[in-house]
């Protein structure tokens, strides 16, 4: 069972490559324990690793992929592994994990862009995987993704990327109890990856519904 | 070669540093039917001679798939080459499954190269008798390379194996500096002439050679019977083409080989390290 869990990772494609972003926090069961963790992390030249769940998990899968990007370097010819590659390896050993009933308890999203091919994925702890223009994680599947599919379009551009990115991370700050306001905005593109600082998003908490919240609840006075 | 004291072990050296029984192993390449592979940028031709023993039995099969991007021609020990056919395949079939994507040619080469070295350096095996020529594709383009018994590999823009290559070397040599940029077509026409060449005086048809492709768009596949025939047919690559000079050149490099046999085994460079 997991106990330092992330929460949502969200990620779309946009006009250049791929833009992810994530809160810094951790959760100790209901505690917010830490609040200045990387859940996302590049993965060799052309990829980007976000993950919810079990941190100590994603740890753990950072160094399976440091092995293998290792490995990958030492060939020294000319061949690289790209995102799909990444993707794939990771969804056998999810769900090679899964099938001896010791899971990696993490959703992973991973993205990337290779040879101007843009890649965007994701692998959850029982090993379903797939590639879409946007995926989330966790909380994010309930409360980021309707939002994607209404406004998402092709070819964003990177300001109305990290907007968009911003919409869906303050919904899940108002409403994902594990959610911290301390959030990362991740960009890959073909020349490669940066993360950002970390920085927090204006809130407005003076919304009547939050004012007097229990007003025409069952109940309540 | 001479019988020797240093030729019973493959972990034997010679005193002049040589490994015979590897040698021996290369030896047993030379002496199987021809095989040739030449490149452009975009496509890889592979092409053999099939002999049958007799009319009455069918042909070596010495072509294999081994992916869709990968294909191999042998000479020399046909049973070596399956098995090691065989662990290219499944080499392959691993890399896919795992990372969805085709496994670089280069990889698989190098991985068969180390497979060869291994058998040069344990007394209960034997070098692999077998000549590999590996044509594919990959995210740089298309290769050829050629694998030795003795756990060498090269990479080439044209080559070929076995005996009577020399023949087709000599052809492929004046051509080479056109394969890059030649088209698909080209490089058949091309293999076709190169494996007439190591037939001395036999007439070139479809039922004695076989033609593989590969390339961009294009998955690794043998050509059948009828479209090698039409080439032939459509470029008159006969016996009657071959001119003069070119019939005293093969004949030439014939000598070559029994000069070796009245020269010392241990003088000349060892064949591995060219």
């Amino acid at each position: 069972y997991p106990y330092v869990t992330g929460t949502s990772v969200v990620g779309v494609k946009y006009k250049d490559g791929i833009l992810m972003a994530s809160d810094m926090g951790a959760s100790y069961g209901s505690t917010l324990r830490y609040k200045s963790v990387e859940r996302m992390k590049p993965i060799g030249k052309h990829s980007l690793l976000g993950a919810s769940g079990e941190i100590s998990d994603f740890q753990e899968i950072l160094r399976y992929l440091d092995e293998l990007i290792l490995y990958d370097n030492m060939w020294d010819d000319g061949n690289s592994l790209g995102p799909k590659e990444v993707h794939s390896y990771l969804t056998r050993v999810m769900y090679n994990r899964r099938n001896k009933f010791n899971p990696l308890w993490n959703s992973l999203v991973l993205g990337g862009v290779k040879n101007g091919k843009k890649y965007l994925g994701t692998v959850s702890m029982i090993g379903v995987h797939f590639e879409d223009n946007h995926v989330a994680t966790g909380f994010g599947n309930h409360l980021a993704r309707p939002i994607l599919r209404e406004e998402w379009r092709e070819d964003l551009s990177y300001e109305d990327g990290v907007k968009l990115l911003e919409k869906c991370m303050r919904v899940l700050l108002y409403r994902d109890r594990s959610a911290v306001n301390k959030i990362q905005i991740a960009k890959i593109t073909e020349e490669g990856v940066s993360i950002s600082k970390p920085y927090s998003l204006r809130t407005f908490w003076e919304f009547n519904a939050f004012r007097n919240p229990t007003v025409g609840a069952e109940g309540s006075w | 070669m001479f019988r020797n004291q240093y030729d019973t072990d493959v972990t034997t050296w010679s005193p002049a540093g040589r490994l015979f029984q590897v040698e021996y192993a290369m030896e047993a390449v030379k002496q199987g039917s021809a095989a040739i592979g030449l490149r452009s940028k975009t496509h890889v031709v592979l092409a053999c001679v099939n002999k049958a023993n007799s009319e009455l039995s069918s042909h070596q099969k010495k072509i294999f798939k081994v992916d869709d991007h990968i294909g191999v021609a042998i000479a020399g020990l046909t049973a070596d080459g399956r098995v090691l056919s065989r662990y290219m395949r499944s080499e392959c079939i691993n890399y896919s499954f795992t990372y969805e994507s085709p496994l670089p040619v280069g990889r698989l080469v190098v991985q068969l190269a180390d497979k060869a070295q291994v058998c040069t350096q344990r007394s209960w095996k034997r070098p692999f008798g077998v000549g590999l020529l590996v044509g594919g594709l990959d995210e740089s383009g298309a290769h050829l390379y050629y694998n030795c018994p003795s756990g060498n590999y090269f990479e080439y823009q044209a080559f070929a194996i076995g005996s009577r290559s020399q023949a087709a070397k000599t052809y492929l040599e004046r051509k080479f500096e056109s394969f890059m940029g030649s088209s698909r077509d080209d490089l058949i026409k091309d293999a076709l002439f190169a494996i007439k060449e190591t037939l001395q005086g036999e007439k070139l048809k479809s039922s004695i050679c076989t033609v593989a492709v590969l390339g961009v768009g294009e998955p690794f596949h043998i050509l059948d019977q009828e479209t090698v025939q039409q080439v032939i047919n459509a470029h008159e690559i006969v016996e009657e083409e071959a001119s003069a000079e070119q019939e005293a050149a093969a004949a030439a490099d014939q000598d070559a080989p029994s000069a070796d046999e009245a020269a010392p085994a241990d003088q000349g460079i060892a064949p591995m390290d060219i």
